[in-house]
């Protein structure tokens, strides 16, 4: 099932995402994601997420759709030239993927290879572009596919906080140009921001999931301010989760975080995308929270 | 070494609206430069009665250069709205620097050639990629200025506008993107689809 069906029929769409393993075992992340992620439309599969080395997330995605979710392929551009992206879209394709999310990918540097080649012969921008270019049965160079084409709901990612607001629209609008059917965005903690972010975003056109981290503590939140770029937990959030550090490490006040930012953000997007860093047990309870 | 190629008459006629002062450099003599295209096409202008006036000189990668060459044809350059550039890619830099509030057009491609280098960039730089992208991004190199040398647009890895691949570099496209809206040309952003073409980049050959 491709999920833009489901924002063309009006659905407020909630995926989550997951990272693969750095090893060879999926049964873990497997049960956890049936456990806890059953009940919402589609899960991210990372690709090598922050640039550091894990299982790819075709694999991954196969083995979560072996199980009954609707996986969604993360593809970034920083490991694979365009030659190899075209023939990991037609591998999933033949898979049964038809979802995906086009990046280019956070800079090699950035990971646990720092020594590995940055490849970005492609840019989020071209591989949509490609990907598009696959679904009229051909490829980036114009040679015909041989019998059906694939067909993918296209998604792209977008900063709505970030400090380059300007650029990020541009970088949105050329997105779109290039066919990106629906943005789930970098975690938001600042609604206002959000919302008028998507004051200008809306004449695109295009759906937009509104992007939720549960914060864990205090510490993290800083580390985001310092380091994530397009992140900014506000002071009075970092406060209170510092307050009572038991309630901050049962999730409770993470929770109550992440659900008040939905609530506040849920008339003016058309989805939620929430990335759990590891408290997917935690997804069902936020949910219920914000009243979703 | 490198060498420059005229770009395709139908890719900078578009480029060009109102009045033009042309700059030619013949830069280091290392430097091959398409001397019959580029004058062909410019007497072309000449005739249309775009042209406020003309230099030909070397060394444009060089701003105190550039500054005194450029001094004594001050009113015809205040004169044009457009100024063509004919040289490498740090020459092109140089001048959409020195001159923030006129559109700035790169006429020519440049590649690379094994061998010599030519003159050391002193702020600029240019990969010799030989599809130059200054008339896309306000004379600001998306290939040097970016550390991922992206061609569409911002990633989402700047942090207080700087790179988060290197906290001292601020953001290619940042840069790239006040420039446009300095000189008023946003619509820039609206090109095609940019793919590279990697057959004509010195690095994979």
């Amino acid at each position: 099932m491709r999920i833009t069906e489901l924002f063309d029929n009006g659905e407020f769409v909630v995926t989550a995402e997951v990272g693969p393993p750095k090893g060879i075992h999926l049964e873990h992340l497997v049960e956890e994601a049936k456990e806890s992620l059953s009940g919402i439309t589609a899960v991210n599969v990372t690709d090598n997420q922050s640039s550091v080395m894990r299982m790819g997330s075709l694999p991954t995605c196969v083995a979560l759709k072996n199980a009954g979710l609707t996986p969604i392929l993360q593809l970034t551009c920083r490991d694979r030239n365009r030659i190899a992206l075209q023939s990991e879209l037609l591998g999933a394709a033949a898979l049964g993927i038809d979802n995906i999310l086009c990046l280019t990918g956070d800079h090699t540097k950035m990971g646990d290879h720092p020594g590995a080649k940055p490849v970005f012969d492609l840019d989020s921008v071209s591989l949509l572009h490609t990907v598009c270019q696959l679904e009229k049965g051909t490829d980036l160079a114009g040679n015909p596919l041989v019998g059906e084409p694939p067909k993918f709901a296209k998604g792209a990612v977008v900063s709505p906080c970030s400090d380059s607001v300007d650029a990020q629209l541009a970088k949105m609008e050329r997105k779109v140009m290039a066919g990106a059917e629906y943005f789930q965005t970098q975690a938001v903690f600042d609604s206002e921001k959000f919302i008028s972010f998507m004051e200008k975003a809306k004449q695109f056109g295009k759906p937009v999931q509104l992007g939720v981290i549960i914060p864990k503590n205090a510490g993290m939140c800083k580390f985001m301010n310092k380091n994530v770029a397009g992140v900014h937990v506000p002071q009075h959030m970092i406060d209170a989760l510092a307050a009572d550090k038991e309630r901050a490490k049962a999730g409770l006040t993470g929770v109550e975080i992440a659900a008040q930012i939905i609530k506040e953000c849920r008339p003016y997007c058309q989805g939620v995308h929430i990335m759990a860093l590891g408290w997917e047990a935690k997804v069902p309870e936020l949910l219920k929270l914000a009243g979703i | 070494m490198l060498i420059t190629e005229l770009k395709a008459k139908e890719a900078l006629l578009p480029q060009i609206c109102g009045k033009v002062f042309i700059i030619n450099c013949y830069g280091c003599r290392e430097i091959y430069f398409p001397d019959a295209a580029a004058n062909e096409f410019q007497k072309e202008l000449v005739d249309s009665g775009c042209v406020t006036g003309s230099i030909t000189t070397d060394y444009i990668c060089n701003p105190d250069n550039l500054k005194v060459r450029l001094a004594k044809h001050a009113d015809a350059i205040e004169a044009a709205d457009v100024l063509l550039v004919f040289s490498c890619g740090v020459g092109v830099q140089t001048v959409a620097e020195n001159y923030p509030a006129k559109k700035v057009v790169a006429c020519c491609d440049t590649y690379a050639l094994p061998g010599f280098q030519g003159v050391t960039p002193l702020e600029h730089d240019c990969r010799q990629c030989g599809e130059c992208y200054l008339n896309l991004t306000g004379g600001i190199c998306p290939i040097t200025a970016c550390s991922k040398s992206l061609v569409n647009g911002q990633c989402g890895g700047s942090k207080d506008g700087m790179c988060e691949v290197d906290p001292n570099m601020e953001c290619g496209w940042e840069r790239i993107i006040r420039r446009l809206k300095q000189v008023g040309r946003l619509d820039a952003l609206k090109c095609p689809v940019q793919v590279r073409n990697y057959a004509t980049d010195e690095d994979v050959k």
